[in-house]
């Protein structure tokens, strides 16, 4: 059994006991315990059940690269799914719960996959399912997508009541890893003077060295990290971070660090996570090696784990996996784990050792220590199911034929190591196979490269292939110095830390044990924990013709799983490529891509949540639309109101009563949104002309003129009221969404081709609240308010002045969008809310009511007003609505004149814009299509326009529309059918789109 | 005059820094070529300052200008003064090639104090805060998370930011969050 051992544990601390609960019953553990040694000091060794098969699995390593051990952690609002054990932090009160098993941990029916697995090969989902075609949508994937994922997915309307943020951090060399790799790297750069950021993902610093033993400058590994970690903490340009995970590199020295605050100890009132996003001049990844299992049959039993792990567990947290331990490997860093068994009192009955000469020194200690050194043999299979009793031995060179059967409650394989190279490769960095130490490494000749195509990362230590300690330290001191001097520094001439470990005689590379294993044993030799995934099946993959590592890693799942192959992938690519007769580097990896592991949704969203979710623009006068029933209605980042509902009144009713006032008497309309842009300079009057289709070089100062904007392929983008102000000045108006986008479109064609031109522009849409008086007694309230003159003569249709209305200092335009007497008061934004309650005040003799955006709509609607959105929608050019008169003949060019020339452009089947009139007085439906006789090619029913905006007019009281019809215009009178959203047909006739005072007498007194 | 009234009129949160709306400040938009001779002079004699450098401020009184662009100052006075001076500068600027506007009311204002200052902008704002890095003097456009803004520091523990009124609610909620104590960061 698994159990706490009477001493030991440099992480925990035996005085504080801490409580925690899995799947409901209560156990202890010791402060600095992880979740998973807590669990296996308590002998709860299988953590979980595997993906496909519901195999049960305890864990197999340690630290980030953990496969199997997946929970659910915390409760209600608190839960997550698939975190792993290994890197959990034990704190009081921690629930955790099982995940992939029903009813049970300890009996789970979907168990019975794992004896059918033979039936479910590689690819078997994708043969199984395919035939016939309509089961898959109906049958098949809602039955796969239910028994799919690992973890709970929290519930859907679950608020995280965590929270998150971000911080942009900026320095000249970046070190990931606190190992003795990176601590080197660090004090060599920042010995040169350079500032250096310090991150290691778990709470310790030391990396695996203070487990693995050795001899630094004469100290124990653990001396010398206390007595480095000490000078960099004195130092001032260095900043260490533990908790902190490098998860990915990007462009330009772009790093993410992935922070964990609060996960140890969630009591406290801080950040749950912080996403560091950093900028560093350059990169240096110290992240070290990580163990490869072996291939053997039955190498998922609970009780098989990777040998480096089993000393973490026993020299970290006091903690034996079992009491005799069988050993199995291919190179000498295993004995350290049977020297380290015996050195603590457990028993190893044989080491397993595949190579046929054995090992070096380390072997010779082993067998000084009288441990059984079986060379040359390999394990036949595990036996055992949700826990390991024995193996069985046998020759590595044959096919599994028994030796010898030996006891034993634990296994602690090791395959060899590969080096971390995650973070180099993030952002292109290439590697290269180690021949001699079987593993990818960093190809130091293909960096990743800045912007100035110069190297940025730099790898040191085990994560650049130098897995033994007499050389991590000299190469993570030269990583630190090459980085620091890259990075503009002159890095101090000193001597690397001597270091010194046992020799060790070379592995030999081992990816099927025994070599010659059946299909009976390689079909329970896995690859990917996880996924379910072995030996058999990527095999299969290369004979079915999947000879893309790519594509192999698809078919089988290999790698894909939340730990994305970090123990598998070696090893899988290794099968493929003897499977395919190539060798390992030809076959090459898959990609590596960030995050190195998974980080939290909310640690992305950073402090972006509820009220700061997203910036929402507020006029000045927002606050009484709030106060006042309104509706809100989002156009681009403006919130505006729709309508405003007076109390037992529905959305329709207060948009009819809003037309209406407005059109009876007097309404109120906040513009403010709407864009503004001054527009002077000599060559300003001919930048208009070049950026509106129509003319307004000869706009008179004092006037205003309604325009329109293409983009160069001649498509309707924008419109609005342009008014010269002086001699070389003009305003711009733009649509609400259109502000920012017009705005940049002006400064582009300023930038980047007409900079010669002599304009200048400013964006002053949020200096004015802007405010239409509408109605027929629009005149009259002005009046009342008084300061200037605003009859017909001062102020005709079309025309602006400046002013003062009721003491505010203003600027009024004649304009209207809604066919009355209106006009579009601006005022300084400061004095916007005043100016408002002023008019509403003033105003209520003739019921002056404050409309929304829909009466707005209807109103221009029943004007035939064209909208940007509604009529446009980026295929529609001016000629297609009928603006033909606001496109200016006389001029040479302007952006969009040649693509409206082009054939399409002009030819006379597009549709155009007319009125649409129901003949049963029904609204017609947004978007509908009216049909037409026949069949397209795909056997779709022939079309010949479509409705563009569609209102009930409450001042007509029936359905008005727009629509783009084909040669509609010619066709008045006609009635036409278009489709609706309940099925059927709806016949509408063929009108002007001005259905209220053609004749503009109403805006024009 | 009485009525004008800024966005938040005065919010304020205490946190690890103190953050608060300051109410009224008149801005004054100049674009022009900033090297253009006539632009300097028509600087010195209405707002006494000289032209700032690359991100740079220069200060007068109560008035300062603030680098934005190659073409384009933000010259800072108070709100009453503004109109007066977008008018002094227009009138001086005549035969230059200039656009002048008075854009007070187009802006919110903030201001933070407090030691943790550079390290709640740096929350929010893509923007290296190291004290040797980003100094008093200096006037940096950039964003708030997803707001555009501008700010500069005007002493060790001051910073002003001015920002879009109409996402004043915004900038004041997103200071206000990343300054909650129990959030320090202990970068700088």
């Amino acid at each position: 059994m698994s159990t706490r051992l009477a001493t030991g544990g440099r992480l925990t601390d035996r005085d504080i006991q801490v409580k925690f609960t899995f799947n409901g019953k209560h156990f202890r553990g010791f402060a600095g315990d992880t979740l998973a040694s807590a669990l296996l000091a308590n002998d709860q060794m299988v953590m979980g059940r595997s993906f496909k098969y519901h195999r049960p699995r305890g864990p197999v390593a340690s630290g980030a690269e953990e496969p199997n051990a997946l929970v659910n952690l915390g409760k209600g609002v608190h839960h997550e799914p698939n975190q792993r054990a290994t890197t959990t932090e034990l704190f009081d009160g921690l629930a955790a719960t099982s995940q992939n098993h029903w009813p049970s941990l300890e009996f789970d029916i979907g168990a019975i996959n794992s004896q059918l697995s033979r039936f479910l090969p590689a690819g078997f989902y994708y043969k199984m399912f395919i035939h016939p075609r309509p089961l898959w949508k109906h049958v098949y994937e809602p039955f796969i997508r239910q028994s799919a994922g690992l973890g709970r997915a929290p519930h859907a309307e679950t608020r995280d009541p965590d929270t998150y943020e971000h911080f942009y951090a900026f320095t000249d060399v970046l070190v990931v890893g606190g190992g003795v790799a990176g601590l080197q790297a660090a004090k060599a750069a920042a010995l040169s003077g350079a500032k250096v950021l310090l991150i290691e993902q778990t709470a310790h610093w030391g990396g695996r060295a203070p487990v693995d033993g050795g001899e630094i400058d004469g100290m124990t590994p653990e001396a010398w990290v206390d007595q480095t970690l000490a000078e960099l903490a004195a130092m001032d340009n260095v900043h260490l971070r533990t908790r902190c995970m490098g998860a990915g590199v990007y462009d330009h020295g772009y790093v993410l660090g992935y922070e964990r605050l609060t996960d140890h100890a969630p009591a406290k009132d801080t950040p749950r996570h912080r996403l560091w996003r950093i900028r560093a001049k350059q990169v240096i990844t110290a992240t070290g090696a990580i163990e490869r299992p072996l291939s053997f049959a039955g190498n998922d039993i609970p009780g098989v784990m990777l040998a480096s792990a089993i000393r973490d567990y026993v020299v970290n947290y006091g903690v034996s996996l079992g009491d005799r331990t069988v050993v199995v490997t291919n190179n000498d860093d295993a004995y350290r784990t049977a020297l380290l068994l015996k050195s603590v009192g457990l028993d190893v009955p044989a080491i397993i050792d595949a190579r046929p000469e054995g090992g070096g020194d380390l072997m010779q200690e082993a067998i000084a220590q009288g441990i059984r050194v079986e060379k040359g043999r390999a394990i036949g299979k595990v036996k055992g199911s949700k826990r390991v009793t024995g193996v069985t031995l046998c020759s590595q060179a044959g096919e599994g034929g028994l030796l010898d059967e030996i006891a034993c409650d634990a296994v602690a394989m090791s395959g060899g190591w590969s080096p971390v190279v995650h973070l180099w490769s993030h952002c292109g960095g290439k590697l290269t196979w180690d021949d001699e130490q079987a593993f990818f490494r960093p190809d130091l000749d293909k960096a990743p490269i800045s912007h100035d195509g110069a190297p940025f990362v730099t790898c040191a230590g085990a994560a650049n292939g130098h897995i033994h300690l007499s050389h991590t330290l000299q190469d993570a001191d030269t990583a630190g110095q090459s980085a620091a001097q890259a990075a503009g520094f002159k890095p101090k001439k000193s001597q690397a830390p001597q270091a010194t470990a046992q020799d060790e005689a070379p592995l030999v590379p081992i990816w099927l044990m025994p070599q010659g294993a059946g299909y009976g044993l390689r079909s329970k030799a896995w690859l990917d924990y996880q996924n379910d995934v072995k030996v058999s099946d990527v095999q299969l993959a290369a004979q079915e013709g999947f000879e893309s590592v790519e594509h192999a890693k698809r078919y089988t799942t290999l790698g894909m799983a939340t730990d994305q192959g970090k123990l598998s992938n070696i090893n899988g690519l290794a099968t493929l490529s003897h499977a395919l007769g190539e060798d390992i580097p030809q076959v090459g990896t898959t990609t590596f891509r960030p995050p190195y592991t998974p980080i939290s949704m909310g640690a992305i969203a950073g402090e972006a949540r509820g009220e700061v979710f997203q910036p929402i623009r507020q006029t000045p006068m927002h606050d009484w639309h709030a106060e006042n029933g309104a509706y809100w209605e989002p156009v681009g980042h403006w919130r505006r109101p729709y309508c405003f509902q007076q109390s037992g009144e529905s959305v329709e009713q207060a948009v009819h009563r809003e037309v209406m006032a407005t059109r009876d008497s007097l309404g109120l309309l906040d513009a403010s949104t709407l864009g503004k842009i001054i527009v002077k300079g000599p060559d300003a009057g001919r930048f208009l002309d070049m950026l509106y289709t129509n003319m307004m070089s000869t706009l008179k100062p004092g006037k205003c003129r309604y325009g329109l904007m293409s983009t160069e392929n001649g498509f309707l983008t924008d419109d609005g009221v342009v008014a010269r102000i002086d001699e070389d000045t003009w305003l711009c108006h733009t649509t609400t969404g259109g502000a920012d986008r017009i705005h940049a479109h002006m400064e582009e064609w300023l930038q980047t081709e007409w900079w010669d031109w002599k304009v200048w522009t400013v964006n002053v849409t949020e200096q004015y609240a802007q405010i239409a008086v509408v109605g027929p007694n629009a005149r009259k309230l002005l009046e009342k308010l008084g300061g200037m003159d605003v009859s017909a003569d001062a102020l005709p249709f079309m025309g602006w002045a400046d002013g003062e209305l009721g003491g505010f200092p203003c600027r009024v335009y004649r304009i209207s969008f809604s066919g009355e007497l209106s006009y579009e008061i601006a005022v300084p934004a400061s004095l916007g809310r005043a100016f408002w309650d002023r008019l509403r005040e003033d105003g209520a003799e003739w019921n002056a009511t404050p409309y929304g955006t829909e009466a707005l709509h209807i109103m221009r609607a029943e004007k035939g007003f064209i909208m940007i959105g509604d009529e446009t929608d980026g295929t529609v050019i001016p000629q297609d609505l009928g603006l033909d008169w606001a496109i200016s003949k006389k001029k040479d060019d302007y952006l969009g004149k040649r693509a409206q020339e082009r054939s399409h452009m002009t030819d006379p089947d597009r549709w155009k814009l007319v009125g649409l009139e129901t003949l049963d007085g029904s609204v017609l439906p947004d978007g509908a299509y009216a049909i037409a006789s026949g069949k397209n090619a795909n056997g779709q029913r022939n079309t010949q326009g479509r409705v563009t905006s569609t209102y009930h007019s409450p001042t007509l009281n029936k359905g008005i529309a727009m629509g783009l019809v084909l040669h509609g215009p010619d066709r008045m009178g006609e009635v036409i059918e278009f489709n609706t959203t309940a099925g059927g047909t709806v016949k509408a006739k063929i009108v002007s789109p001005i259905f209220y005072d053609p004749d503009g007498e109403k805006q024009n007194v | 005059m009485s009525n004008a009234v800024s966005a938040l009129q005065g919010s304020t949160y205490d946190g690890v820094v103190r953050v608060e709306e300051i109410g009224l400040q008149g801005m004054i938009t100049l674009r022009a070529d900033l090297g253009e001779k006539p632009i300097a002079t028509a600087l010195k004699s209405v707002c006494g300052t000289k032209m700032p450098g690359q991100r740079g401020i220069e200060s007068k009184g109560d008035i300062s200008a603030l680098w934005m662009s190659p073409d384009e100052l933000m010259l800072l006075c108070p709100y009453d003064a503004a109109n007066d001076v977008a008018a002094k500068l227009t009138t001086k600027l005549a035969k230059t090639h200039a656009l002048v506007v008075n854009v007070s009311d187009a802006r919110a204002s903030f201001r933070l104090q407090g030691a943790g200052l550079r390290e709640v902008i740096a929350k929010l704002a893509p923007v290296d805060m190291a004290p040797d890095q980003f100094g008093i003097g200096e006037v940096r456009r950039t964003r708030f998370a997803q707001a555009a803004a501008a700010f500069w520091l005007t002493d060790d523990e001051t910073a002003q930011i001015f920002c879009f009124r109409s996402v004043a609610p915004y900038m004041f909620n997103l200071l206000s969050t990343v300054s909650r104590p129990g959030t320090e960061v202990g970068y700088f």
